[in-house]
């Protein structure tokens, strides 16, 4: 293990110095030179990862996440949608046995793992997907979110069931646990390597899209109120809040945020909705954007399939199913069942895709917005032909936030501080996964902890002053690598769930499990 | 017969402790079940460190709410000859010690008066008051 430690220092020492190395072409900002250091230093990464399947377009990772989101939903027989009324009672707490009142409830685990998936990828994500693909991006994306329910009850589940619960009383969980533990008792080889490669790739997500790709769109939420001004002080003001939460322990600050948050997350859907109603006239016209772009691509760059590419993408993106991430959040439930938890899991795609990505891409798509051509109806391009071309010339968070600003002025204030606190808890919610990988790796330790926390802190700094492009690709890049290992691994390891299932259907069904009076 | 009595910590618990004490010394049997509820909600938001940690944290709200406030109350009833045990639950004050009363099937439930004051009790009541009002058995206010 010691060879991944090295690794590890090798790579943060890479961006200490290459950073300084650049330093000497005078003629660039500080930005600039994060920019190139961190596009040259990743580019090969992303290549990899994104590369297309021989012959098309289409990105092999993209077919991964789909194909195994498919055979789950295959395989446990349409579970999201069976077992959709019972996820509610689990949340509301009808099967719970009132003698673990104090104990992490399925509603509290549901919503700590929420609060790292919803945010971002929420607002700046799906703008992205709309921008590039089209309102049609938004079909493919709620398809994503629905199969991707099955991918997340499958991990959630053995997350729960091959968790480590220490003496102390503490729990840790996650596919790292899942992937040795669960091949050791099946008898397969490699169960510990597969574990130590999601755990390395599990590490960069949580510095890419858990930090990066949040601090970056902070910042350029930021900028779109105050004006221009260098990335890298944004990035010290965050480091310096995530050190004092994860480092110096105020755990007042992550409290308060996570309280804030659900509460941003509800004034976003309300926001959402009051944008909808007030346009409801459009609504009709909207959704049939959204159909005739899924199936012709309306214009977009890679036509039916561009908009097929940018909603796969970004669903994965935002609600993480197949990843991984997840089955770590949801693993300090209290339940006798692990399948309990894998029912209640895959409420999470379904609130965080299918309902919250949505709202956005119908407020986006409403908005205006996106330029059409009035003698073809088909959607404009900008200058480069990469995305369509937009009233403002605005990407990503800040589409999101002119989409909103057109059909309420102060909105795009709310919808800063929406976006801080969410890149906020993003950050903290990651800092805690990658510190799980981390730990797996080399052990549990005041020092090694310290060491990973650092890095975290420092790439917020990297991530705030680079550009959008190279931050989103490699962020992409290292989420989606950790799904190749996690689906790989579920394949071995969903014949435990089905078990988990037949038997907990029969239980459910003979009465055997029953709910509990309150 | 049975009697709850609910516990805050605060020192008007005495009160409500010395009523039950002199009641139960007027009637031939009497437990006393003594209540310490720990405030807690299924529904509250916690971060991943915070759930990864909840198991231990409630062994020590636990052991905590027994050293300082039920383990002296039932020494100072046993000392006085009565019948008494302790309950300790982690849930909604007042919906817990009705809860607890009536699985017990107490005849009484005696706790002190509100203690809290201030803005929150304003907007959302105390405890006690939530108590008398919800409560399936009947209960006794010790001012």
């Amino acid at each position: 293990m010691n060879f991944i430690y090295r690794l590890f220092l090798t790579a943060a020492a890479f961006f200490a110095i290459a950073v300084p190395a650049s330093a000497q072409e005078a003629a660039m900002t500080l930005d600039e030179k994060v920019n190139s250091a961190f596009a040259g230093a990743t580019g090969w990464f992303v290549s990899a990862i994104f590369a297309p399947i021989p012959g098309t377009s289409f990105p092999w990772i993209v077919m991964w996440l789909v194909i195994g989101a498919s055979v789950f939903t295959i395989y446990f027989a349409l579970v999201q949608f069976r077992f959709f009324g019972h996820a509610i009672s689990l949340v509301k707490g009808d099967y719970s046995d009132p003698n673990d009142a104090g104990e992490v409830s399925h509603f509290q685990a549901l919503a700590t793992a929420l609060s790292g998936t919803v945010g971002l990828g929420n607002i700046a994500g799906v703008a992205v997907a709309v921008g590039i693909g089209g309102p049609g991006a938004t079909f493919w994306m709620i398809l994503a979110g629905l199969l991707g329910m099955a991918s997340k009850f499958t991990e959630c589940t053995l997350g729960v069931k091959y968790r480590n619960e220490y003496p102390d009383g503490t729990v840790s969980g996650g596919p790292m646990y899942y992937i040795s533990k669960g091949f050791d008792e099946l008898g397969l080889p490699g169960g510990k390597i597969l574990a130590v490669v999601f755990s390395i790739f599990c590490i960069l997500g949580a510095l890419g899209g858990g930090n990066m790709f949040q601090a970056n769109q902070a910042h350029a939420q930021i900028t779109q109120i105050t004006g221009d001004f260098p990335g890298w002080i944004t990035g010290l003001i965050f480091a310096a809040v995530v050190f004092a939460v994860i480092v110096g322990g105020i755990k007042s600050i992550a409290r308060v945020t996570e309280k804030v948050v659900p509460f941003m997350g509800i004034l976003y859907v309300g926001a959402a909705l009051i944008v909808l109603i007030v346009n409801y006239n459009m609504i009709g016209w909207a959704f049939g954007q959204i159909f005739a772009g899924a199936f012709t691509g309306l214009g977009v760059a890679g036509g039916m399939v561009g908009a097929l590419i940018q909603g796969f993408k970004r669903a994965a993106f935002s609600n993480e199913a197949g990843v991984g991430s997840a089955a770590i959040a949801h693993s300090a439930v209290k339940t006798k069942e692990p399948i309990t938890e894998g029912f209640v899991s895959l409420l999470e795609p379904l609130i965080d895709t299918v309902v919250i990505c949505t709202m956005t891409a119908l407020v986006i798509t409403i908005s205006g917005q996106l330029m059409i051509d009035q003698s073809t109806g088909n959607y404009m391009l900008n200058e480069a032909g990469s995305a369509i071309a937009t009233v403002d010339g605005n990407g990503g968070v800040a589409l999101t936030s002119a989409a909103f600003g057109s059909a309420i002025s102060w909105f795009p204030y709310v919808l800063a501080i929406a976006v801080i606190l969410f890149a906020f808890s993003t950050m903290i919610s990651w800092s805690y996964y990658g510190l799980k990988a981390w730990t797996y790796l080399f052990g549990e330790g005041k020092t090694t902890e310290l060491i990973f926390k650092i890095i975290f802190c420092i790439f917020i700094v990297i991530g705030a002053a680079a550009s959008l492009g190279p931050v989103i690709d490699f962020s992409d890049a290292a989420i989606f690598a950790m799904a190749v290992v996690n689906i790989f691994c579920l394949y071995f390891l969903m014949k435990v769930v089905r078990a988990e299932l037949v038997s907990y259907s029969a239980r459910l069904k003979s009465g055997e499990i029953k709910k509990f009076t309150h | 017969m049975k009697l709850v009595i609910g516990l805050d910590g605060q020192s008007s618990g005495e009160k409500a402790l010395e009523f039950a004490k002199n009641m139960a010394a007027s009637m031939d049997s009497c437990e006393l079940i003594v209540v310490y509820v720990i405030e807690w909600s299924p529904f509250s938001f916690q971060t991943a460190e915070e759930n990864a940690q909840r198991h231990k944290r409630r062994e020590e709200e636990i052991s905590i709410a027994m050293e300082r406030v039920l383990n002296p109350a039932i020494g100072s009833l046993k000392d006085a000859g009565l019948n008494a045990r302790a309950v300790v639950r982690h849930g909604d004050v007042a919906d817990t010690i009705d809860d607890i009363a009536h699985e017990e099937g107490a005849s009484q439930i005696i706790v002190a008066r509100s203690s809290a004051g201030g803005l929150t009790t304003r907007l959302f009541g105390s405890s006690t008051g939530n108590l008398v009002m919800n409560a399936r058995v009947p209960v006794t206010v010790v001012a």
